[in-house]
């Protein structure tokens, strides 16, 4: 599956272009105004798409007149990040989950029964919950159940969005070994979208990492993760607090800009450890857009000095930084 | 999650100050829209009227002749598009029409008694303001944390009784109590001081027992916010939360209630004063739908809704100036 | 509607309030359906001898002007006040309804302008509109009937309008349409059942206000016109004798309000009903500052002692900042989510609090810092903050004690400052209040410890609302707010949890060097071991309300004993995380406060529970000088809880 949008009515997605393999799952990590939840949207047609297209297996999806993708084979399917929103509350789980087969068609009624139960028993669920209510059920139980019933529909893609952030640490774990599994054993081709870099790393093959609306940096998982060549992807890996790690020192990235004006060129410049607010010469961050010619980059970094000598002189500031 | 400040530096006092104006312009330009919905409104209402509305007023008896004066004098006959614009601008120069019985300038009944009424509905809502706030606002801090259940569960029983009976009925048992039992005040008819007080005590009870209750809920709920914590985490005395910290956050809601309040007022006026002969606008208008006077039915209307949008006017403006983040996310 | 609503309603019916309004409902159903049955020749026999009579043996209510009594009139009269109101609302909702469910079908300027419109017209006091309808139509039962729906329309749809929009920006329903659901389906199966709800309540709420209206319509003269009669107008009538029989006017006024009164009501028990959701309030996090009558010395709890009381090696007690035994916290109702807590802080220390939701691990900090909801119940053996015992002094002396040497940052920074209130301001009253400072001056230290912690122009920025301040920002601006004081405690509830991970970093740093600037201890709370590993010397695990652990980071890392704390570490993916391995997971779910099982809370979710751990609680053992498990096999050190846990 391979999709670029366009600039939305306030550049919440700018120019995304990304591949999905098949049978493999693609993690978009960022942190909030980044644009990956609403890139999600969009991909199902929730949110409309100003310019761009989305091609799955090689077939452009067609988008409605305001501008929302439509999917008309329900190929793509998501899971929302609230538990408690996305299952209708006055639906038994074995309905919820029964209407998707329905749609899904070849599910004659007394077999629904059979498929519900075996799709509740794919996500490890007591096959006796289709007959209770959401309100009866734990945050992690309806998060499943939600898989459950996206699993239902045999999507080709299945979209994750920020699934396990509403959860309990003890509880994350569960539905991360889930997606997991089903991932590997259906093989089905997972987008998941999560502000926490650990999460997606240890699930996704490919990580793409977006910030103010543009990927910043895409490739596979362990390159992308040990030698990092986006500056804010290295920001983003400093941060992420280590078990027994000390605090590290200030990267002194300042505050996050406003998304309604983002700076010119490339995004991260006023935050940038090693741009032109620490190295005046590199005025070209400021200047130009660094989507141009990224593609002779490893990891397809947008960055204007990924792949230069000074990515190695950033990443001895970054030790000592921290050894500090 | 974060969310990026709305601007920074230079950039953000023209964007405070854009969305003050921004948001005075939508106002003023959705009350214009607003008035000429309501003008057009009252404009098509003597059209609407089955049959022929100054025949219907007349009665059956009167002469073709009269009918016809009375149409011409209307302007009936010509095209329907002058006839709005002639209606626009007579209102306009303050020209509010003829009655269809009377021949009377509606200007001049206007002027004679709208001021009579809304003496009676300005009173009584600062009556009402006056004495529910402050009375909202004791009771949630009795009852705050579930404090004093019996004197909750009391208030707001008593509260929601006293809201539920509309003012003509509270009128007719004052009246009865006060005037006829008792003889404290007259019965009826504008005159001196205590001739109000029974008209405005029928108005402004129910409106007090409802905005009281809901003053105190508004209240409980500031109580409960976080930033209420925040100040008993400073260790502030309980003068100043209750004041500088509770009280501005509970303007907001009770300003909206009270905009709210006035178009109950306005409807109120129309009862009380046929129960005390009030010689006000509320009385003109029932005459004047019982008489099918149209043009006077039609003046008060105006006269009437265009008070209800400039209320609704006033809060909103004063909204705007004294919570800063409702002129952004202003719809 | 399924079953567990009906039988809430039914539940809510058998409360005193409920049989009160269902008894007078049907009684208002019984009258309008029979009366004129039973009385009609009754209330219209005309007896000329007895016109206008007071009441009587004969006529309860009097009689009128042609001598017919009052009261069987009254009756009788039901059957058309109740039947012109219904009819009125139902109408009003068959307009209103559709049309505020446009917006949220069609969108875009179209239902702006749907929205705008219905927005104007609720503005009109229903009375109005009904009198102007009314006078178009011409006066009497259907003119009044359709000016009162028309009044009434735009309530129902301003109604319609929000639930539905509620419903169509639901995720339910994107899922929904997503799996390709047909539209009839969506409307039938996942829209119209979660508004029918409180459209419905809504509806018997408004029949009592058609009701009203009516009767005032027709009390004006322009309802009801004679030969019919309804309340309204009777009212009317008995008003110009109420000097005389006043008896008259009674009989109506009466009707008029039982009769709105009940069909109100009615719709408030619905009301309740539906909305029962059983929200406990001081799971909301109520708090406010308990007054001393409320907060009782108490004797803890029965446990044996030899635990709670050997501690640590340290600093002598009185030196401690923070000492406290057998703390627990409970709710009038049965909940204890704080049971046993015993903890020490030494002066300069950074101790981190770990737990998930329902550990108890807020509630021990807002007890410490004395924030706890006014219906808590806080015992302790032993509480000492900065050497004094703070139940024991007066609510002057410990607010001073408090204000001036703890200070507190909370979760939300959004929530926690208030929106009226600008920035400087905010965090300078600790000044004025504390230490007797001016108001300029508070504003300059305000200013001062702005930039302390590193917001940008401070000056300007004290000026602001908290809402022109981003997330990070804001939880600075509340650190600034503790430090005010010269605090020898902070108290910091997941401070970072609702900030991205960047911002996180610095706010964690900037905790760390206040702390090691001022030599003030500080406990930090999160869920997140990793986060609390970085910063605190020490660590305090808690599970259901109870200590289970307590280790410095190095045990931490290497191999906790407790395996509950091995299974937290063991669960959260880190960047070292092995792909091909799975995560640690803990099946089942923790007890909740009301829970009071005996043995070990753990047990029943613990993959190394034996009959003892279910039966007998371990004790906190000292394992090391830094180390206390309270396990009866805890782990050996370097186990690998993977293996033991099932996935």
């Amino acid at each position: 599956m391979r999709f670029g949008n366009g600039r939305r009515r306030l550049t919440a997605v700018d120019g995304v272009d990304l591949d999905l393999p098949e049978a493999a799952t693609l993690g978009i990590v960022g942190e909030s105004g980044s644009g990956k939840s609403t890139l999600a949207r969009a991909l199902v047609g929730l949110v409309p798409i100003a310019s761009g297209d989305v091609f799955l297996d090689g077939d452009r999806l067609p988008t409605a007149r305001d501008g929302r993708v439509v999917d008309r084979r329900r190929r793509i399917q998501m899971i929302f990040q609230d538990p408690f929103a996305s299952l209708n509350p006055r639906m038994t789980v074995g309905e919820a989950i029964g209407e998707a087969l329905t749609v899904r068609g070849g599910a004659g009624r007394g077999v629904r029964g059979a498929e519900v139960a075996r799709h509740l028993d794919l996500v490890h669920l007591d096959p006796q919950l289709a007959e209770r209510m959401p309100s009866g059920l734990s945050g992690g139980q309806r998060q499943r159940v939600a898989i459950a019933r996206a699993l239902a529909a045999r999507p080709e893609v299945l979209i994750a969005d920020e699934i396990t952030s509403s959860l309990d640490v003890s509880v994350q774990s569960a539905v991360l070994n889930l997606m997991r599994e089903l991932s590997r054993e259906l093989g089905i081709s997972t987008i998941f979208v999560s502000h926490n870099l650990a999460t997606v790393r240890y699930l996704s093959d490919r990580i793409a990492v977006m910030y103010l609306g543009r990927v910043v940096e895409v490739g596979r998982t362990d390159p992308v993760v040990s030698a990092p060549q986006h500056p804010y992807t290295r920001a983003l890996l400093y941060a992420v607090p280590s078990l027994g790690g000390s605090v590290p020192a200030d990267l002194e990235l300042g505050d996050p800009p406003d998304p309604h004006a983002p700076p010119p060129g490339c995004h991260f410049h006023p935050r940038c450890p090693v741009g032109p607010r620490t190295r005046p010469d590199r005025q070209v961050c400021i200047e130009r857009d660094p989507r141009e010619g990224a593609e002779d980059r490893p990891h397809c970094a947008y960055c204007h000095f990924a792949s230069s000598d000074a990515v190695h002189q950033a990443e001895e500031r970054v030790h000592v930084a921290r050894d500090r | 999650m974060t969310a990026a400040p709305l601007s920074l530096g230079r950039q953000r006092n023209w964007w405070a100050v854009h969305a003050r104006t921004a948001y005075l312009f939508r106002r003023t330009s959705r009350l214009l829209v607003s008035l000429v919905l309501l003008l057009t409104a009252t404009f098509f209402m003597i059209h609407l009227v089955p049959g022929d509305p100054v025949r219907a007023a007349l009665g059956t008896t009167a002469p073709q002749s009269l009918v016809d004066a009375r149409r011409a004098a209307l302007g009936l006959d010509k095209p329907l598009v002058t006839q709005y614009l002639d209606y626009i601008r007579n209102l306009l120069h303050g020209n509010f029409g003829t009655s269809l019985i009377s021949g009377e300038r509606v200007t001049d009944v206007i002027k004679d008694r709208g001021p009579s009424t809304f003496r009676l509905a300005g009173i009584a809502f600062l009556v009402a303001i006056l004495v529910a706030v402050p009375l909202g606002i004791l009771m949630a801090a009795l009852t705050r944390d579930s404090k004093r259940r019996p004197l909750e569960l009391g208030f707001t029983a008593t509260a929601g009784a006293i809201a539920a009976v509309p003012s003509f009925l509270t009128a007719v048992a004052l009246v009865y109590v006060f005037a006829v039992k008792i003889h404290w005040f007259p019965v009826a008819g504008q005159g001196g001081v205590s001739s109000y007080v029974l008209p405005i005590a029928s108005l402004s009870l129910g409106p007090i027992a409802a905005l009281s209750r809901i003053v105190r809920v508004e209240g409980l709920r500031v109580l409960e916010q976080d930033y209420v914590r925040t100040a008993r985490g400073k260790r502030l005395p309980a003068r100043i939360i209750y004041l500088r910290h509770a009280l501005p956050n509970t303007l907001t809601p009770t300003l909206t209630i009270a905009g709210l309040l006035v178009g109950g007022l306005v409807a109120g006026t129309v009862l009380v004063e046929n129960i005390f002969a009030w010689p006000g606008l509320g009385t003109t208008l029932v005459s004047s739908v019982a008489q099918k006077d149209y043009s006077t039915v039609q003046a008060v209307a105006v006269i009437f809704g265009a008070v209800v949008l400039l209320a609704n006017f006033a809060v909103d403006i004063a909204l705007g100036a004294i919570d800063p983040r409702s002129t952004i996310l202003d719809v | 509607m399924n079953q567990r609503g009906l039988s809430r309603i039914l539940q809510a019916l058998r409360t005193p309030v409920g049989i009160v309004a269902s008894a007078g409902l049907l009684l208002v159903i019984v009258l309008a359906i029979a009366a004129p049955f039973i009385w009609s020749g009754d209330a219209s026999r005309i007896d000329i001898l007895h016109t206008s009579q007071g009441a009587s043996h004969a006529h309860w209510l009097g009689t009128d002007a042609l001598g017919r009594d009052i009261f069987y009139r009254v009756l009788v009269a039901t059957r058309l006040s109740v039947f012109l109101a219904v009819l009125a609302a139902a109408i009003g909702a068959a307009v209103g309804i559709p049309i505020g469910a446009v917006p949220a079908i069609v969108g875009g300027p179209v239902g702006r302008l749907v929205t705008g419109f219905i927005n104007l017209a609720v503005a009109f006091p229903a009375l109005l509109v009904a009198i102007f309808v009314a006078s178009i139509i011409g006066v009497g039962a259907h003119g009044a009937v359709i000016g009162i729906a028309v009044a009434i329309a735009p309530y129902y749809a301003r109604l319609s309008q929000t639930l539905s929009s509620s419903v169509a920006g639901s995720e339910y329903l994107a899922a929904a349409r997503m799996l390709g659901v047909k539209r009839v389906r969506l409307l039938t199966r996942h829209v119209l059942p979660n508004i029918a709800e409180p459209l419905l309540i809504t509806s018997t709420i408004s029949i009592g206000d058609a009701l009203l209206s009516l009767a005032g319509l027709s009390f004006l003269g322009l309802g009801v016109q004679p030969p019919q009669y309804d309340w309204g107008r009777m009212l009317n009538e008995g008003l110009n004798r109420i000097y005389v029989n006043p008896e008259v006017a009674l009989g109506p006024a009466v009707a008029i309000t039982l009769g709105a009164l009940t069909f109100a009501l009615f719709g408030e028990v619905l009301a309740k009903a539906a909305g029962a959701g059983g929200a406990r309030r001081w799971l909301r996090g109520e708090l406010a500052e308990a007054d001393a009558a409320s907060v009782r010395a108490g004797v803890g709890s029965t446990e044996p002692a030899g635990r709670a009381g050997a501690g640590l090696a340290g600093a002598g007690a009185t030196d401690l900042v923070l000492a406290v035994e057998n703390l627990t916290v409970s709710f009038p109702g049965g909940a204890v989510p704080v049971r046993d807590v015993s903890l020490r802080i030494e002066p300069g220390e950074i101790v981190g609090i770990v737990g998930e939701s329902g550990s108890g691990k807020t509630l021990t900090a807002m007890a410490i810092a004395d924030l706890l909801p006014a219906a808590a119940h806080l015992s302790a053996s032993r509480l000492c903050l900065f050497g004094e015992d703070p139940r024991a002094l007066s609510t002057s002396q410990r607010r001073r004690l408090l204000g001036r040497s703890l200070a507190v940052v909370y979760q939300d920074p959004m929530s926690a400052l208030n929106p009226a209130l600008r920035v400087g301001r905010q965090v300078g009253e600790v000044a004025e209040v504390h230490q007797g400072s001016s108001k300029r001056e508070a504003l300059g230290s305000a200013v001062d410890r702005l930039r302390a912690v590193h917001i940008g122009s401070p000056e300007s920025r004290a000026r602001q609302y908290p809402h022109e301040f981003s997330g990070g920002m804001r939880q600075r601006a509340v650190i600034a707010m503790g430090l005010m004081a010269e605090p020898k405690l902070i108290v910091a509830d997941e401070p970072t949890t609702a900030l991205d991970v960047t911002v996180q970093q610095q706010i964690l740093r900037l905790l760390r060097d206040v702390s090691v600037s001022r030599s003030a201890a500080a406990i930090l709370i999160s869920h997140d071991v990793a986060v609390v590993s970085q910063l605190c010397s020490r660590v305090v695990v808690m599970y259901a309300g109870r200590v289970v652990e307590e280790l410095d980071v190095g045990t931490l890392v290497d191999g906790p004993a407790h395996p509950y704390t091995a299974a937290l570490v063991a669960a959260v993916p880190t960047m070292a995380s092995d792909r091909e391995r799975p995560l640690a997971s803990i099946p089942g779910r923790a007890p909740t406060p009301f829970d009071d099982l005996p043995g070990c809370p753990f047990a029943p979710r613990c993959p190394r529970a034996s009959d003892l751990c279910r039966a007998q609680m371990p004790p906190l053992e000292q394992r090391s000088p830094t180390h206390r498990a309270a396990c009866w096999h805890p782990m050996p050190a370097g186990a690998d809880i993977v293996e033991e846990v099932a996935v």
